[in-house]
């Protein structure tokens, strides 16, 4: 039997019957097509399908959609197009810290929430919140590298306004 | 792989959730964080009919001192119990012991009253609640009982939980402010289960050991209690002298599974290192 879920996804309000059995990852991909959500392993171990739900990262093949009732979901669809990792993207693309893409997604979601958190990581700091998210592509040094370097420059332009608060 | 078919449905307070429970008897299963439940049906290690969705009742959310413990609710989230400034303060062990489980992301959907239900031997928090000798609050179609964590955690994956009951929080005694605690756990890579874990706490009177706690974890079916290692370090100050006779006493505490990848005799001379190194770190909450 269906179940009626009511969720905001990437700012827009959505209403979908889902199957129980649908995790937030099919629901996002197959019903509303937002493939940029990836699957990789469906069990929790690779974090290719890291979404952001009420604004911190899970996995969306772990979540069932129903269990979305009620939530704000942001897919990298939705980040790309407020442009809020628009230089994590940029930094990922000037140190090509992805070659096939499959991880980037789930990785850019492990990095926005870190740099909010923490807005100046060491690597090891960064490494330790990689650990869910698996690439085998690049060997993770030019990811760790992307995000140290997001993370620099998003303090020199948040300094002035720092410097003008503690005026 | 997609999960097998099952039946959703919530339970908005445990009278529901009973009801829903033993309408199907021995086929429903209780879902909090799911991070546990999800993954073993994607691997059909289990296949239940029916997941009931317990994390509405409000019974089981909240942190708060209530007379002489910290009570937290059982769907505090991981993220929360690491972040938490009362589990800080008053359950330091188990803010100690968020960050080795699992992954950032798994913590914010995985709940502490999932993770002790589940009671997995390689889990950081049954043995931290161990080690604080905390209780737990169960509630059930016969009442509310509490109990304490040494009877809790009585086989691999079986606790004193009754089918259908619902832990709905652990009681953490509130301690004197000078008690000082470490945790620390071997494993592979960040994130991995541990291969061996310590949770250790203790008071000290004019520099003198008068109370020790201590649980091991990944070293059997539960997590142990090292009541030998705790006795060697009572009545002695800290000493090198102490920490070796309760690292030689840890050999009466542990019988660890022989597994040809990972031989006893091994696992428990990581138990005594890592022991060591623990009773070594021991201090006051900050
Ligand atoms: C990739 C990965 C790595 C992990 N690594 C670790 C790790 O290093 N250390 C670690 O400790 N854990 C680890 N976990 C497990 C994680 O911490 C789980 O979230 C947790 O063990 C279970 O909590 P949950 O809320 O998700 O429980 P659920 O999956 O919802 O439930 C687990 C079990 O407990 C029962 N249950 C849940 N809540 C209650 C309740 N209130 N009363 C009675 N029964 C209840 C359920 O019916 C079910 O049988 C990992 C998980 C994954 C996917
Ligand atoms: S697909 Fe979700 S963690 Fe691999
Ligand atoms: S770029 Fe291919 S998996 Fe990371």
């Amino acid at each position: 039997m269906k179940v009626l879920v009511n969720t905001i996804v990437n700012g827009a309000p959505v209403q979908e019957a889902v199957t129980p059995r649908s995790s937030l990852a099919d629901f996002l991909r197959d019903d509303l097509g937002l493939t940029g959500t990836h699957l990789g392993c469906e069990m929790g171990a690779c974090g290719a399908c890291l979404v952001l739900l009420d604004g911190a990262p899970v996995h969306a093949c772990l979540v069932l959609a129903v269990q979305a009732e009620g939530g704000r979901i942001e897919t990298i669809e939705g980040l790309t197009e407020t442009g809020a990792v628009a230089d994590l993207q940029e930094s990922f693309h000037d140190r090509n810290a992805l070659q096939c893409g499959y991880c980037t997604s789930g990785m850019l979601m492990s990095a926005q929430a870190l740099l909010a958190r923490n807005a100046a990581p060491s690597r090891d700091e960064i490494r330790d919140a990689l650990s869910g998210n698996y690439c085998r592509c690049t060997g993770y040094e030019a990811i760790v590298d992307a995000i140290a370097a997001t993370g620099r420059a998003r303090a020199v332009t948040a300094a002035p306004a720092n410097t003008e608060a503690a005026e | 792989m997609k999960l097998p078919a099952f039946e959703y449905l919530r339970a908005r307070s445990p009278e529901e959730a009973w009801q829903l429970h033993s309408e199907v008897e021995g086929d429903a299963v209780y879902l909090s964080g799911g991070h546990s439940v999800v993954p073993s049906m994607a691997l059909r290690l289990q296949a239940p009919s029916r997941l009931i969705d317990i994390s509405g009742i409000a019974d089981l959310h909240g942190i708060a001192v209530q007379g002489e413990v910290l009570r937290i609710g059982a769907m505090t989230r991981h993220a929360e119990v690491m972040d938490n400034p009362l589990v800080a303060r008053h359950a330091p062990l188990l803010a100690l012991a968020a960050p080795h489980v699992a992954h950032p992301a798994i913590r914010n959907r995985g709940t502490l009253g999932g993770n002790l239900a589940l009671a997995d031997p390689a889990s950081e928090f049954p043995a931290a609640v161990l080690a604080l000798r905390a209780k737990i609050e169960i509630m059930g179609p016969e009442g509310r009982r509490h109990v304490p964590a040494d009877d809790f955690f009585l086989d691999l994956y079986e606790t004193a939980l009754a089918p259908g009951e619902i832990l709905a929080a652990v009681h953490v005694p509130l301690p004197p402010a000078d008690r000082v605690f470490a945790f620390d756990e071997i494993a592979r890579r960040r994130g991995d289960y541990a291969m061996v874990g310590v949770a250790a706490q203790a008071d000290l009177e004019e520099g003198v050991v008068v109370d020790a706690s201590i649980a091991l974890f990944s070293v059997g079916f539960t997590p142990v209690r090292a009541t030998a290692a705790q006795a060697a370090l009572i009545g002695a100050p800290l000493s090198p002298e102490s920490l070796a006779r309760a690292q030689a006493s840890l050999a009466e505490d542990l019988d660890p599974p022989d597994d040809p990848g990972f031989p006893a005799p091994r696992r428990l001379q990581l138990a005594r290192v890592l022991l060591g190194r623990v009773l070594n770190r021991m201090e006051t909450r900050p």
